[in-house]
C-alpha cells in the first residue's frame, strides 16, 4: 500500500457505454452528429476520438457505431447487469 | 479498445447565451422523430414553408429512429384481408373502447401509402434479395413479408433501420428547415393567453444556448409521451425507459399550458424496462413482439405448449400464424390490448403460472434452432436486427459474443416478452398511453395546433407515428393556407427567455437528476398501482411544494444540461397533469389499468366514457366525452380528406 500520498480525482463514470480504438478512429466525428442524446462532443485535439461528457446518458441505440466509416473504432459496450445467459441445444 | 476519455474541457461550442434568431414559416413542426418528419413532408408537398424543431439529431431521432422491424395494420396494402373499418373496430372492441378511433382508422387506412412512398425515398420495405423465397409469410408477386397473422397479412416485416435516414433526406430534398439540437419549450399563443390560437414556439439550442423564436401559422405537435414519471436510473439515466431518454414528453407540458385539452391520462401500466432492472428489449428469448411465435422449452430440454384462445394446444409451427377454426382474424404484434377480446385474441403460450404448476422447469429459454429455417432466419436476423435499438447492441453484440441462432438456446427472464420484474407502484405509461384530444384533422381543441404520433391519446407503433404525422402536416397546411398573420406577443417571448436563463445565471443549485429522482419518488407513493384521493391530494400538494422549493435551485452549467433541466420541469408538469387526471375519475377501470380505492366498483357503466383535463386561466377543467366522439370512422374520413382521396399530394 502506498499509504504516503493520496489524491482526488474525479469519479470515473458508473458505467461506459462506448470504447474507442485511438488507431482506427480518425477523429471524423460523425458518431457525434448522428447521437440524438448529444453524449460525444469533439476532442480538442484534430484526429483523436471525440470525449465523452455524459455517458449515463447513453441510450445504447448503437446509432454511433452503425455510422461509423472505420470498422472496430468504436464498441458498444452493453452493462454487464444487462448482458444475457444463452447455452447450447443439447444433442437428442 | 481504451474506454473514452472524461475530462473537465472547454465547452467546444460557441456559447450565445440570451441572442435569439428569429424564424418565420406556414408550419412548424416540433419534434423531429417519425410523426414529425413526415408531417414536415406532408406540408412541404404542399409547398408551405416547414421548420422542423428537434432536440436530438433528425437523422436518428425519436424512438423509431434507429429501427423497425414491423409495420402494422397496413390494412389497404393488396394482400390484406381485412378492410380497415373492421381492424379498426376490433382494436376499439379490444381495449373496451378506450381507443382513438379517428387516429388509428388513419393509420389503417394510409400507412401503406406510407410505405409505398417510403420505398421511393429509399426504404426497404420488401424482401428484394430473395432471402425468404418460399417462405409461408412471403408474397411471391409482390416480395411483401408478412408478420402474426399469415392469413389475413395486414402487417408486414419491414428494415426499418433505413427508414430515418431516407425521411431525412426527403427533409432535406423540400427544403424542409431542420433545426437540430434545438428544444422547442414553450408554444406561443394570441396575446399570450391560455385556450388562445398557437402562433408558434420558443426553443432554444442545446450547444450554443441560442434561444430561437418560431412565428408560424400552424404548429404540428410530433414529441414523445411523458417518461421517468415513475422511472428513474441515476447511474444511467439514459436508459431509465424504453424510449430514448430526450423523449420526456415536452409537447404534453407546453401543450397543458397553453390550455390543449387531454384524455386517458389517468391510465399508466405497471413497468416493463427501465435501467439494470430488465435486460435491454427484444434480448431475451420471449415469443411476443418481434419474437413472435418462437418456440420455448424449459430448463430440461421439454418443449412449452402454444395454445390457442380456447386453451387448445396447437400442435404445429404453423397453426401459431393463423386464426383459430371459426376465428377471422387475431390481433398481434404490440397494438393488442393486455387484456384479449376473445373475438380477435391470437395463440400464446401457456401461461407461466400453469407452466409451473404442471412442473415445467425455470429458467426457460427461446428454441431457435428448432424454428423452421425462414422462420429463424425472419425472427433472428431480420426482425431482431431492424427493430427499435436492437441492430448493434443485440445482434451485433451477440453474434460477436458467439450466439449462434441454429445451435443456442436464449435464456427468458420476465413473465412474457417483458424481460425483468417490477414493484406495482413502478409505472410507465405504454400500450395506448394518455395524450391530446383530436378531431378529424388531428387539431387540437387550440385554434392552429395539431398533433400527431405519441402526442395523440392511445398512440402506439410506427405505422400509426408515420400516417398521423403526413395527415396532421396536410391538415395543418391546409389551415396555415386560410389562416390569418401570427402575431406574437413579445411578453410572452421575454417571460419565457427569463425562466430558462434563470437556470444557468446561479452559480451553484441542484442538478436535474436530484429532481428527476425526487419527482419519480412522490409519484411512485401517491400516484401508484392503489389510488384514492387523499394519496392523490398529498403527491399534488409534494409537487408544488418541490416546485417552489427545489426546482427554483436546478442549476445548468452548460447548454447540454441547460436541456436536461427544461426536460425535468417538463417532466413535472406532466406529473401534475396526471394526478389531476386521476382525481377527475372517479371510478377504477380494467382497461385503464387504474385502481381507486375509494371507487372501487369496476367500470361502472356512468363512468364508460373519455375523462379530459386542460388548464383555463389557470385552472383545471374536467369533461367528458363518450367513447365513439368521433362518429362513423369511414364516413367522418371521406368528408374530411376529399384532397388526399383525389390524389393531391400523393
Amino acid at each position: 500500500m502506498k499509504a504516503e500520498k493520496a489524491t482526488g480525482v474525479p469519479e470515473p463514470a458508473l458505467f461506459n457505454p462506448l470504447r474507442f480504438d485511438p488507431e482506427v478512429c480518425n477523429g471524423c466525428n460523425k458518431c457525434i452528429e448522428v447521437c440524438q442524446v448529444d453524449i460525444l462532443f469533439p476532442n480538442p485535439e484534430m484526429g483523436k476520438p471525440p470525449v465523452m461528457l455524459y455517458p449515463g446518458e447513453c441510450w445504447y441505440g448503437g446509432c454511433c457505431v452503425a455510422i461509423c466509416p472505420r470498422p472496430g473504432a468504436i464498441e458498444l459496450r452493453v452493462p454487464l447487469a444487462n448482458r444475457v445467459h444463452w447455452k447450447p441445444k443439447p444433442r437428442k | 479498445m481504451k474506454d473514452p476519455e472524461l475530462r473537465e474541457m472547454e465547452w467546444p461550442y460557441p456559447l450565445r447565451w440570451g441572442k435569439e434568431k428569429n424564424v418565420d414559416v406556414d408550419v412548424l413542426v416540433l419534434g423531429g422523430g417519425i410523426a414529425g418528419c413526415w408531417a414536415a413532408i406532408a406540408a412541404a408537398k404542399k409547398g408551405k414553408k416547414v421548420a422542423v424543431v428537434e432536440k436530438g439529431a433528425t437523422i436518428r431521432s425519436g424512438a423509431g429512429g434507429s429501427g423497425c422491424d414491423h409495420w402494422e395494420s397496413a390494412a389497404t396494402n393488396p394482400c390484406s384481408r381485412l378492410t380497415p373499418e373492421e381492424l379498426t373496430r376490433a382494436m376499439i372492441r379490444d381495449n373496451f373502447g378506450y381507443n382513438n378511433g379517428i387516429s388509428h382508422y388513419i393509420e389503417c387506412r394510409e400507412g401503406y401509402d406510407r410505405l409505398l412512398d417510403l420505398e421511393k425515398m429509399g426504404g426497404k420495405v420488401r424482401d428484394t434479395d430473395d432471402e425468404f423465397v418460399g417462405a409461408p409469410f412471403r408474397d411471391e408477386a409482390t416480395k411483401f413479408l408478412f408478420a402474426y397473422d399469415y392469413v389475413n397479412r395486414f402487417t408486414l416485416r419491414v428494415w426499418g433501420t433505413t427508414f430515418k435516414p431516407a425521411l431525412f433526406e426527403e427533409c432535406k430534398r423540400l427544403k424542409v428547415g431542420i433545426y437540430d439540437r434545438t428544444m422547442a419549450t414553450r408554444l406561443l399563443t394570441e396575446g399570450g393567453q391560455q385556450g388562445t390560437r398557437v402562433v408558434g414556439a420558443v426553443g432554444v439550442d442545446g450547444r450554443t444556448g441560442e434561444f430561437r423564436i418560431f412565428k408560424a401559422k400552424a404548429t404540428v405537435l410530433c414529441m414523445s409521451r411523458p417518461t421517468r414519471i415513475w422511472l428513474f436510473s441515476p447511474g444511467l439515466p439514459g436508459i431509465s425507459e424504453f424510449r430514448p431518454p430526450q423523449c420526456t414528453g415536452d409537447g404534453h407540458a407546453m401543450g397543458w399550458e397553453a390550455g390543449v385539452e387531454f384524455t386517458m391520462m389517468e391510465k399508466s401500466v405497471k413497468a416493463e424496462w427501465s435501467g439494470l432492472r430488465s435486460f435491454p428489449p427484444y434480448g431475451t428469448g420471449n415469443t411476443h413482439n418481434t419474437w413472435y411465435a418462437c418456440s420455448m422449452v424449459d430448463a430440461d430440454g421439454r418443449e412449452i405448449p402454444w395454445i390457442d384462445r380456447d386453451g387448445k394446444i396447437l400442435e404445429s409451427v404453423s397453426d401459431r400464424y393463423r386464426p383459430a377454426p371459426g376465428q377471422k382474424f387475431f390481433l398481434k404484434g404490440g397494438g393488442e390490448s393486455v387484456f384479449p377480446h376473445y373475438e380477435t385474441k391470437g395463440p400464446d403460450i401457456m401461461p407461466v403460472d400453469e407452466l409451473l404448476e404442471r412442473g415445467y422447469k425455470l429458467p426457460f429459454f427461446a428454441d431457435l434452432p428448432s424454428m423452421p429455417e425462414l422462420e429463424r432466419k425472419a425472427i433472428w436476423g431480420l426482425m431482431v436486427g431492424q427493430e427499435g435499438k436492437t441492430q448493434v447492441p443485440i445482434l451485433g453484440a451477440y453474434t460477436k459474443a458467439g450466439f449462434d441462432p441454429e445451435t443456442h438456446l436464449l435464456q427468458s427472464y420476465g413473465d412474457g416478452w417483458k424481460s425483468g420484474s417490477f414493484l406495482p407502484m413502478e409505472r410507465q405509461l405504454f400500450g395506448l398511453p394518455g395524450g391530446m384530444v383530436n378531431d378529424w384533422e388531428l387539431r387540437t381543441n387550440l385554434e392552429g395546433l395539431y398533433a400527431a404520433g405519441d402526442q395523440l391519446f392511445a398512440s402506439n407503433c410506427h405505422g400509426h407515428a408515420a400516417a398521423t404525422g403526413y395527415y396532421a402536416g396536410r391538415h395543418a397546411s391546409r389551415y396555415a393556407s386560410k389562416a390569418s398573420l401570427p402575431v406574437v406577443e413579445s411578453s410572452q417571448v421575454e417571460a419565457e427567455k427569463k425562466r430558462i436563463l434563470e437556470l444557468v445565471d446561479r452559480d451553484s443549485g441542484m442538478g436535474w437528476k436530484e429532481l428527476n429522482a425526487g419527482v419519480t419518488r412522490i409519484m411512485q407513493n401517491y400516484c401508484g398501482e392503489v389510488k384514492n384521493e387523499d394519496l392523490l391530494t398529498i403527491g399534488l400538494k409534494l409537487l408544488k411544494d418541490i416546485g417552489q422549493e427545489n426546482a427554483s435551485e436546478l442549476h445548468a452549467r452548460n447548454p447540454h444540461e441547460l436541456l436536461r433541466c427544461l426536460e425535468v420541469l417538463n417532466i413535472m408538469t406532466n406529473a401534475e397533469i396526471i394526478l389531476h387526471a386521476c382525481l377527475s375519475r372517479r371510478a377504477s377501470s380494467k382497461h385503464l389499468h387504474f385502481m381507486r380505492q375509494d371507487f372501487p366498483e369496476i367500470d361502472p357503466p356512468e363512468w364508460h366514457e373519455f375523462v379530459t383535463v386542460r388548464l383555463e386561466k389557470g385552472d383545471v377543467i374536467t369533461g367528458e366525452r363518450a367513447l365513439d366522439y368521433y362518429g362513423s370512422l369511414e364516413d367522418n374520413y371521406l368528408a374530411h380528406n376529399p384532397d388526399y382521396l383525389q390524389g393531391d399530394g400523393q
